[in-house]
C-alpha cells in the first residue's frame, strides 16, 4: 500500500510539473527569447482557468456560463482569452523599456484578482467554480490520474515541439536579434513592435492553457487557488534556474523547483504546530533567496541558452550574451 | 450631495491617501532617475517600515509619531543593506535583472514581516478617533500630521537636493551619469544616499498608511501600483512631480467611488498609469522616459 501511495504522489507531482512546465515555456517565449518582463503570470493563468471553467461546466444558476462545451474547446477558449488580455497591454507597454511592462503586468494580475473576487455573476465569487469536468475523470482514481498525466504530457510535448521549432526557425533568430540589439534589428527592417507583441501574446496564451489544465485537474477553481505573487514567482525561478532561452531548461527548471517546493512542504509539515503558520512564509523567503543566489552565481541557469547559427562556429571561449 | 460632503468624504481622504502615495513615489522616482530601474520591492519595504514603527511603539511604549524617526532610520539602513547584499553585484548586468531581483526581494521582505509579526491586522493605537470640526470640515488629527509630514519631508529633501553638495551630486548622477562620474562624483556614496533616502521615505509612507488605516502584511504590495502610477504621472525623476502625481492618484482613487463600484478603487491607479503611458509618457512635469 505504501508503494501505491508513493505512485499516486508521483503521478500528482508529475501532473503539476507538466502544468508548471507549460507556464515556464510560455514565460520563455516572453522573457527567454523576446526579453519581455511579465510579472503577472498568475493573472493570465487565472484568466485561462476561469475561462475554461465557464465554457465547459454545466449550466448553473446565479452565474453566467455553464456552456457545457467539450474541454478541448474550453482550453482553446482559455488560450484565446489570455491572449486577448495580453494584446492591449503589450500594445501600450512594449514600446517602452521592460520596467513598464513589469509594472503593468503586476497591475493586470491585481485587477484580474479583483474581478474574480468581486464578480460573483462571472466567477461565483469566493466559492469558486466547482464540478469542472476532468477529461477521463469517470474511470478509477489512479487510471484517471494516469490518463490526465498522459493528456498533459501530450499537450506539453506538442507545445515544446512547436515552440522549439519556432525558435530554430528564422522567427526565433529574429526574436533573439531583436532582444539582443533592437536598433540593429530595426535597421534590418524588422517590425520590432509587432514581433514583440506576437511573442507576448503567444506566451500569455500558453499561460492561459496551463491555467485551464490546472482547473480541470483540480475539478474546481477558487480565488485562493491563485496566489498572485507566489504563482508568478515560482515560474520565474523555474525559468531562471533551468536556463532562460532554453526550452529544455524551462522544463527542467519546472521539475527541479516544483520538487524542492513540494519537499520543503513535507519538511515544514513536521515542524511543531506552533510554527505551522510561519513555515509557509519561511518557504517563501527561501524561494526568494534562491532567485537571488541563482541570479548571482548561475545567471545562465542549469541549461544555458544554446548557441545557434554562425555564433556556434565562430564562438571560441567567449561568453554569449 | 453638497460640496461640504464631497470635501469631507472624498477630497480630504484623497489628499491624505495621496500624501502617503507621494512619500513612496518620491523614493521610486529617485531610484528610477539615479539607478535607472523600477524597484518592485518598494511597497513591501514600506510595510517593513510600518511594522518597525509598530515594534518601537509596543516595546518602548511611546506615541507612534515619536517612533517614526526610528523607523525611518532603520528602514533606510535596511534599504542600504539590501542594495549592498543583493543589488550591487548586478549593477553591470542589464537593468532588468535588478528589476527581477527586486521582485524576489519584495517576496523576501514580506515573508520576514509575516514571520516576525504574523499575518493578523494590527494598529498603532486602539479606539476610534473622532474627527474635529473645522468650520464644517471634519478632519482627524492624524490626517493633518500625515499631510504636514509629507510636506516637511519632501521640503527638506528638496532643500538637500538643491543646496547641499551631495544633493547636487545626486542630481548630476540623474542628469548625466557619465559626466558626473568623470567630474569625480563618488558613485558609491550617491547610491548609498539614494537608498537611505528612499528607504526612509518608504518607512514614512508605510507608517502613515498604518496610522490612517491599519497594518497588514500585504498593505505595501497594494500600494506599489499607485506609487508607480504617481511617479510616472508626475514625470520620472521629478520629486515635485511625484508629489503632484501622488496627490492626483490618491484623490482619483477616493473620488472614483462616485462612479465605479468601490471594489475597483484600486484599478484607478492602473488606469491612470496606462493612460499616461499612452498619451504622455514623460509625465506632467516632463520627466525621463526609460
Amino acid at each position: 500500500m505504501e508503494i501505491l501511495g508513493l505512485v499516486n504522489y508521483a503521478l500528482f507531482m508529475a501532473i503539476f510539473i507538466a502544468i508548471y512546465a507549460l507556464l515556464a515555456l510560455g514565460l520563455n517565449i516572453q522573457w527567454g527569447f523576446a526579453g519581455l518582463f511579465n510579472a503577472g503570470i498568475a493573472g493570465f493563468f487565472a484568466v485561462g482557468a476561469y475561462t475554461s471553467a465557464i465554457l465547459s461546466t454545466a449550466a448553473d444558476d446565479g452565474r453566467i456560463g455553464g456552456f457545457d462545451l467539450h474541454f478541448v474547446l474550453g482550453w482553446f477558449g482559455a488560450m484565446l482569452a489570455a491572449g486577448l488580455i495580453a494584446w492591449p497591454i503589450g500594445k501600450i507597454c512594449l514600446r517602452f523599456r521592460s520596467d513598464y511592462l513589469a509594472i503593468a503586468t503586476i497591475g493586470v494580475a491585481e485587477i484580474i484578482r479583483l474581478v474574480i473576487k468581486s464578480e460573483p455573476a462571472l466567477t461565483n465569487g469566493a466559492r469558486g467554480i466547482s464540478s469542472i469536468p476532468r477529461p477521463a475523470g469517470d474511470i478509477g482514481y489512479m487510471e484517471s490520474q494516469i490518463a490526465y498525466l498522459a493528456i498533459v504530457l501530450a499537450v506539453l510535448a506538442a507545445a515544446y515541439f512547436l515552440v522549439e521549432r519556432q525558435f530554430n526557425a528564422p522567427w526565433g533568430r529574429m526574436m533573439r536579434a531583436i532582444r539582443d540589439n533592437e536598433s540593429a534589428a530595426k535597421a534590418m527592417g524588422k517590425d520590432v513592435e509587432f514581433r514583440r507583441l506576437e511573442a507576448f501574446i503567444f506566451g500569455a496564451a500558453l499561460m492561459g492553457l496551463a491555467g485551464a489544465m490546472f482547473a480541470h485537474f483540480n475539478r474546481s477553481i477558487t480565488p485562493e487557488a491563485i496566489d498572485p505573487m507566489v504563482a508568478t514567482f515560482l515560474v520565474w525561478i523555474m525559468l531562471i534556474l533551468g536556463g532562460s532561452g532554453n526550452n529544455r531548461g524551462a522544463i527542467l527548471g519546472a521539475a527541479v523547483v516544483w520538487i524542492i517546493w513540494s519537499v520543503s512542504e513535507i519538511a515544514t509539515d513536521r515542524l511543531p504546530h506552533e510554527y505551522a503558520v510561519q513555515a509557509k512564509y519561511i518557504r517563501l523567503f527561501l524561494i526568494g533567496l534562491m532567485l537571488q543566489l541563482v541570479l548571482r552565481f548561475r545567471p545562465e541557469g542549469l541549461l544555458p541558452e544554446p548557441l545557434r547559427g554562425d555564433r556556434r562556429t565562430s564562438q571560441s571561449g567567449t561568453e554569449p550574451h | 450631495m453638497d460640496l461640504l460632503e464631497l470635501i469631507n468624504f472624498y477630497l480630504i481622504p484623497g489628499i491624505v491617501l495621496g500624501s502617503i502615495y507621494a512619500l513612496g513615489a518620491v523614493g521610486i522616482t529617485l531610484i528610477f532617475a539615479i539607478l535607472r530601474y523600477a524597484h518592485l520591492a518598494h511597497g513591501d519595504l514600506a510595510t517593513l517600515g510600518a511594522f518597525i514603527a509598530l515594534a518601537v511603539v509596543t516595546s518602548l511604549g511611546i506615541s507612534p509619531l515619536v517612533a517614526l524617526p526610528f523607523a525611518i532610520i532603520a528602514t533606510g539602513a535596511v534599504a542600504i543593506g539590501i542594495d549592498k547584499v543583493f543589488y550591487e553585484h548586478l549593477r553591470e548586468r542589464p537593468k532588468i535583472v535588478t528589476v527581477m531581483a527586486s521582485l524576489g526581494i519584495a517576496l523576501m521582505v514580506r515573508s520576514v514581516v509575516q514571520v516576525v509579526w504574523g499575518v493578523d491586522t494590527q494598529t498603532y493605537t486602539r479606539g476610534i478617533v473622532r474627527p474635529e470640526d473645522y468650520f464644517g470640515l471634519r478632519i482627524r488629527d492624524r490626517e493633518i500630521y500625515t499631510v504636514l509630514a509629507m510636506v516637511a519631508l519632501v521640503g527638506v529633501l528638496q532643500l538637500f537636493l538643491t543646496r547641499s553638495k551631495w544633493g547636487k551630486a545626486m542630481r548630476a548622477m540623474s542628469d548625466n551619469p557619465n559626466l558626473a562620474l568623470l567630474s569625480g562624483i563618488d558613485n558609491k556614496k550617491v547610491v548609498m544616499l539614494t537608498w537611505g533616502i528612499a528607504g526612509g521615505l518608504c518607512a514614512a509612507s508605510g507608517f502613515f498608511l498604518g496610522l490612517n488605516t491599519e497594518l497588514k502584511s500585504m498593505m505595501g504590495w497594494h500600494m506599489l501600483l499607485p506609487m508607480f502610477a504617481a511617479a510616472i504621472l508626475g514625470g520620472v525623476g521629478r520629486v515635485e512631480g511625484a508629489v503632484l502625481g501622488g496627490l492626483i492618484v490618491g484623490i482619483a482613487e477616493e473620488m472614483s467611488v462616485l462612479f465605479i463600484p468601490s471594489e475597483y478603487k484600486a484599478a484607478m491607479a492602473f488606469a491612470i498609469l496606462l493612460f499616461m503611458l499612452l498619451v504622455r509618457p514623460t509625465g506632467l512635469l516632463k520627466g525621463k522616459v526609460l
